[in-house]
């Protein structure tokens, strides 16, 4: 196949080593550092304990980030859109809780650090089984299965009493006094750094199987099917094997999910948590390895945080989504990408002052819209729940006019000014990609 | 030599297709030697790309064999068949769009080096895959181009990185679909040294409308008409014969 001339090495290898480590894979040993620290900044040192809400958000986000992530295996990696991808993180919590008490009745001797392990293993052996069927088919008619797998465990979460306890779920107890390092696990921050580990072990795995042959067949299987086939794969062995080792990592978050809740119901098999996973990874972007990582984080923020604050923090995740898939489909990690050739080329100045005019009129009327919605809630729950709406120490009725006609000001006076800014931006946007692709022709 | 070796690189005995009632392939039968270059023509709708998805498994065939270096292919999926040492482009460029230039030439590559489905190998370390990769990327002249996403190619750029994923996998016999179909002059011309270079001592078959590439590449060809063949043999023998002037060639031929 070649002619026989040598060729020099056209490009430089990648610095090895520690520092070459440290250089490249700054930001998740950061995001890391981040995880270790936070619990500490919430710390009471007068009655020494954590924030219970910080730590519980906090795991949440750890098991997410692992669920979003094995999402994307299939949603970017594969193209593949699962709208069944809860049934693994389900069931690998349910065979969790199984196995600690297993362990817990002495049948079973596991360290508790290990039981990751069966969760994903338990997550591996339903998606070999529901994979076989499912990717069989791609595209839409895959979606249309997993629709029904999901439907279909959800129904059998429910009958079948004695794997899945019904409605009432499978209660555990963590504490079953076996752990490699002497802990008891009575504490939710043992707990949450035992999901740290996890969560990094899991996401170091599942990207460096995207520098694999499959990982890479994967790209090629989601671009374009056939040319694979032609390059000698077959693209349904290439869709079978990453939807199972996809539900191998669902499945390790499940078993973090039993931890930290001890107990799993029915509705972690759900169309919900389904539908949380596509939510997360779409924010985050299905484009960048790292997308899941920033959509699970925001989601579990806005569940969090938002839900004390506003009855409605649902309709605000739905627009958001909204909004990302119309606006930004590569999701948010897609625009930061979007900017880094501007960046390279010096250029993000540039960029400054129109995404300044675009602040105004976008907090305008990001905060008309949320007035409509709250003033829209308390008329309705809120009323019925005997609250008073406050907005910025302000004691509002819903009754009244006012409100109303200051967030419609805001709302339709914001927006015209916004639709405006956005074409000018759209306007300095394209001569500064226009230059820099001049920049890059002169190259 | 055993039966297999002295095996035509492609036979074909009286293949047919028919999609519902519409027959358009009607009874071929065609060896195709070792190492020889050659080329199909047929006016529009001849069936030509039709065959060339049923050699290479796109399609099932209706009835007849086929015959990859004398083992039967008919019946086999794509990928098989790609493994048995056949390999295709397609009409309408088919690379993997979103991946870069190199990556899809590795890709090219996977599966003939053995890697098969392993999840356990990182590319990044694999000298002897990357080197074969950066060697073929030189061969068809994108070296420059290497990180590229290959959907923002030139036209020009994704035929020829078609050509090499095509070639990748070292498979003996090549089916390339008109491979200089929508290009400029010169950009037919490179395309031709192209494909001239890197088939070197294989079996190429292709489909292709430019008389003067095939006159220039073909040392046998078939012409097509209707789903039969009306004539096949040397370029100098097809254009002297007046049976494929009428049908065919036209004023062209003169």
């Amino acid at each position: 196949m070649s002619n026989g001339v040598a060729h020099p090495a056209v490009r430089r290898l990648p610095a090895r080593g520690l520092t070459g480590v440290l250089g490249r894979q700054w930001p998740w040993l950061l995001s890391l550092a981040v995880a270790l620290i936070v619990p500490w900044l919430s710390y009471n040192w007068v009655t020494g304990r954590h924030s219970g809400f910080i730590v519980s958000m906090l795991s949440q986000m750890g098991i997410m980030i692992v669920f979003a992530l094995s999402f994307n295996m299939q949603m970017g990696q594969t193209g593949l859109l699962s709208f069944g991808h809860a049934v693994f993180l389900g069931l690998g919590g349910y065979v969790t809780a199984h196995t600690l008490n297993a362990i817990k009745g002495g049948s079973l001797w596991l360290p508790l650090e290990i039981t990751p392990v069966v969760g994903g293993l338990g997550g591996l052996a339903f998606a070999i089984f529901f994979g076989y069927f499912a990717t069989k088919q791609r595209a839409t008619a895959f979606a249309m299965i997993t629709l029904g797998i999901g439907e279909l465990v959800t129904a059998a979460a429910i009958m079948f009493q004695t794997f899945f306890g019904g409605e009432g779920g499978v209660s555990t107890n963590r504490m079953i006094g076996r752990s490699l390092f002497g802990l008891s696990y009575a504490s939710p921050i043992q707990v949450y750094y035992l999901i740290v580990v996890w969560t990094a072990i899991a996401a170091a795995l599942m990207l460096l199987l995207t520098r694999t042959p499959l990982g890479r067949m994967a790209n090629a299987c989601r671009d374009n099917f056939e040319r694979a086939q032609f390059v000698g794969y077959d693209p349904r062995m290439v869709r079978f094997l990453q939807f199972s080792l996809s539900g191998f990592f669902a499945g390790i978050a499940g078993a973090l999910y039993t931890l930290t809740y001890e107990i799993v119901t029915y509705d972690t098999v759900g169309g919900a948590m389904s539908a949380n996973a596509l939510l997360m990874t779409y924010i985050g972007g299905v484009g960048a390895f790292a997308g899941p990582v920033v959509g699970a984080v925001l989601i579990v923020l806005l569940q969090s945080w938002v839900s004390v604050l506003s009855n409605s923090w649902l309709v605000y995740a739905g627009v958001l989504f909204i909004l990302m898939v119309t606006f930004a489909p590569g999701g948010l990690a897609g625009l930061v990408l979007m900017h880094q050739p501007i960046w390279r080329a010096g250029r993000l100045r540039r960029l400054v002052g129109p995404y300044g005019r675009l602040l105004v009129p976008g907090l305008a009327v990001a905060i008309g819209f949320v007035l409509v919605i709250e003033l829209c809630s308390f008329l309705t729950i809120g009323a019925a729940q005997g609250k008073t709406l406050v907005l910025a120490g302000i004691a509002v009725n819903p009754r009244q006019s006012a409100p109303w006609i200051v967030a419609a000001l805001l709302l339709g006076g914001g927006g015209l000014w916004l639709r405006h800014e956005m074409r000018r931006f759209a306007l300095v946007w394209t001569e500064v990609a226009e230059e820099i692709k001049a920049l890059g022709a002169r190259a | 030599m055993s039966q297999v070796d002295r095996a035509p690189a492609l036979r074909l005995t009286d293949v047919r297709k028919s999609f519902g009632p519409t027959a358009v392939i009607m009874g071929v039968s065609l060896d195709v030697a070792r190492g020889s270059r050659h080329a199909i023509i047929g006016p529009n709708g001849a069936g030509k790309t039709t065959l060339f998805n049923l050699i290479s498994g796109r399609f099932p065939v209706s009835s007849g064999t086929i015959g990859l270096n004398g083992q039967r292919i008919d019946g086999l999926a794509p990928h098989e068949i790609n493994r048995r040492g056949l390999s295709r482009s397609f009409q309408v460029t088919s690379i993997f769009a979103r991946m870069t230039v190199f990556e899809n030439i590795r890709c090219g590559l996977l599966w003939a080096q053995g890697y098969r489905y392993s999840f356990w190998h990182l590319l990044g370390g694999e000298r002897a895959l990357n080197d074969a990769a950066a060697r073929l990327l030189a061969d068809v002249n994108l070296e420059s181009r290497r990180d590229v996403p290959a959907g923002l190619l030139s036209y020009a750029e994704q035929r020829a990185l078609e050509i090499g994923i095509t070639i990748a996998g070292g498979a003996d016999t090549i089916l390339l679909d008109e491979p200089t179909a929508g290009m400029s002059r010169s950009e037919t011309d490179h395309a031709v040294a192209l494909i001239r270079r890197v088939t070197a001592g294989k079996t190429l078959v292709m489909v292709e409308h430019d008389m003067s590439v095939v006159f220039d590449l073909a040392d046998v060809v078939t012409v097509l008409v209707y789903g039969q063949i009306i004539a096949s043999g040397p370029p100098s023998e097809i254009r002297a014969s007046r049976a494929v002037q009428e049908a065919y060639l036209g004023a062209e031929g003169a």
